[in-house]
């Protein structure tokens, strides 16, 4: 009994040492970015928090014009995963329902998205984009991404567990398959279309390289992009307190997203790897 | 399979339609393109393009930048997925042992997936920053070594491949963990009643049924590592100092869009590809391999 108590005493703090420090880089962050600028050059460096924070996140917020760079991301991240998650719906319905030609598709449609990220392809996917006249567009940041074989899969699992009964009854009481899919699965969906949707929410607003090369106007750069602008700034020596400040409200919407929704992004992860 | 809806002939296309066309043109036909114009020289200014055969091959594998940027690449992405899979196994492993109060801790790791790599970047940057970065006055109080990664190319690798196990950590523990809770508890209860002991069974039968997670997650850091990581590396050390850092995925973006050799960058994005599939088909070999044998 008592060597149990032990272990599990040793588990414990195990455990919260490394959470404590895994944690701290962002701790640390937080504390620079609630100093002054002298203090944040302090040596040794300062471990608690000043009183500076909103002096830096004003500074931080107006340099970049960080008011637009969060709405284009919000606006592109909500977009691109709403957008997926209709797509991969139809797409999976037809999977799971009909007998066609088409059906033989999907498991090379899985392996071609899998094998073929944006680096493969990037100099083209670019000349496209300026041949459709996209770039500096939300066309361009959005619906080259509305593809999402993560999210078939998703719901090409659920709906294969739906018991016949169902589309049966539907069919008996005269409802077509369009009307089944909106009033009875889609209804039934919901963890899956909160799981895809934390992924993919996340997912978009840290996307990177695409925007840095397809967006050169300042008012559609989005959030991740307005982290390189404050790195860059005219002073020869990093002003870390307003960097950190601008870095924390970068990191704020997708963290709150995850924190709200780890429930269905941890159920949405439990059915991706059964898959 | 038998169709639920008989009669709707034309319906299914319809709904696989659009998934399928934006495949098609925003995935599948760049990367044609990218293959065809590997083979060429497009002039400077547009307009004229001339086959060349393999040349802009021979080029990329005689250029002494070209086998840095690949060897620093290996190095790194070998060190992110080791690293950053045996310290997330470890983790899945302390937080799915039968303690009460645990459930906690199996949430607790998630967060760090939610951080981009160019959020990671900018931190770790400020961490090891040789003037006010937390980790540097450590090491330097600790050993006396002044780490300065602007300068120092390998404190530069080493931080980097640091910062994006960090930024990992979550994702890779969420699916460890996932895959521990799958594994059959009377496999390793079994194993302990023919006398086996704990590093034994973990070895002998819960690391072989978790193959197919392990096989999954170096498939997704792998593609981090070698092309996701771009933002972290643009943030912390464009490719520095003198290409230390300069992973393939960096220096294929800079040869494209910063010194405009399209074809020259088309044939870097083949050798990318070729490197992507052989993981793919990794991961699937060893996915296929399980489920037979499980049977």
């Amino acid at each position: 009994m008592k060597k149990q108590t032990l272990y599990a005493a040793g588990l414990h703090t195990t455990l919260a040492l490394i959470l404590l420090g895994v944690a701290f880089p962002v701790y640390f962050a937080f504390v620079i970015a609630t100093h002054t600028y002298e203090d944040a050059y302090a040596f040794p460096p300062k471990l608690l928090p000043g009183g500076q924070l909103w002096t830096n996140v004003s500074e931080a917020w107006t340099r970049t014009n960080m008011g637009r760079l969060m709405l284009n991301s919000s606006l592109v991240a909500l977009a691109v995963s709403l957008g997926k998650i209709v797509l991969s719906i139809l797409a999976a319905f037809a999977f799971t329902h009909f007998r066609f030609r088409g059906r033989v598709l999907l498991f090379p449609m899985c392996m071609v998205t899998q094998m073929l990220p944006l680096p493969v392809r990037i100099v083209p996917a670019y000349q496209l984009m300026a041949s459709f006249r996209w770039l500096n567009t939300y066309y361009a940041l959005i619906i080259p991404y509305l593809a999402s074989t993560t999210g078939i899969l998703l719901f090409r699992q659920f709906f294969l567990t739906v018991p016949d009964e169902l589309p049966d009854a539907a069919r008996v009481d005269g409802a077509g398959p369009l009307r089944y899919l909106w009033s009875v699965l889609v209804p039934l969906s919901k963890t899956n279309i909160a799981a895809l949707f934390v992924i993919e929410f996340v997912y978009m607003w840290n996307e990177y390289l695409w925007p840095l090369l397809v967006t050169t106007n300042p008012t559609l750069r989005v959030a991740q992009i307005g982290l390189k602008m404050l790195l860059t700034t005219e002073r020869t020596v990093a002003e870390w307190n307003v960097i950190m400040a601008g870095t924390i409200l970068v990191m704020l919407p997708p963290l709150v997203v995850l924190i709200l929704m780890r429930r269905q992004f941890a159920q949405g992860i439990a059915m991706q790897s059964t898959k | 399979m038998e169709s639920k809806f008989p009669g709707y002939r034309l319906l299914p296309y319809f709904l696989v339609f659009p998934s399928i066309a934006v495949i098609l043109v925003f995935l599948v036909v760049p990367f044609v393109q990218a293959v065809i114009q590997s083979f060429y020289q497009t002039s400077p200014f547009g307009g004229v393009s001339t086959f060349v055969g393999i040349r802009q091959y021979r080029l990329l594998f005689s250029a002494p930048d070209y086998a840095r940027s690949f060897l620093a690449t290996w190095y790194f992405a070998l060190l992110v997925i080791l690293g950053g899979l045996a310290l997330s196994l470890f983790l899945a492993v302390l937080v799915t042992r039968k303690v009460r109060g645990l459930a906690f801790y199996q949430v607790a790791f998630i967060w760090t997936y939610a951080l981009s790599p160019a959020v990671a970047g900018i931190i770790w940057a400020l961490l090891f920053d040789p003037a006010v970065g937390l980790g540097t006055y450590v090491i330097q109080r600790l050993t006396g070594f002044s780490m300065n990664f602007t300068i120092q190319g390998s404190s530069a690798l080493l931080l980097v491949a640091g910062a994006s196990i960090w930024n990992m950590l979550g994702y890779n523990v969420c699916f460890y963990i996932a895959g521990l809770q799958n594994v059959p508890r009377e496999l390793e209860e079994a194993a302990r009643v023919d006398g086996a002991g704990p590093w034994r069974t973990f070895w002998r039968i819960t690391f072989p049924m978790l193959s197919p997670t392990t096989a999954f997650l170096v498939f997704v850091n792998t593609i981090y590592a070698f092309f996701q990581v771009f933002g972290l590396i643009d943030i912390m050390t464009k490719g520095g100092p003198g290409g230390a850092t300069e992973i393939l995925v960096y220096k294929l973006y800079r040869d494209a869009f910063i010194r405009v050799r399209y074809n020259y960058a088309s044939a870097q994005s083949v050798v990318l590809f070729l490197i992507v599939a052989a993981t793919a088909l990794f991961q699937l070999w060893i996915s296929t391999r399980r489920a037979v044998y499980l049977r």
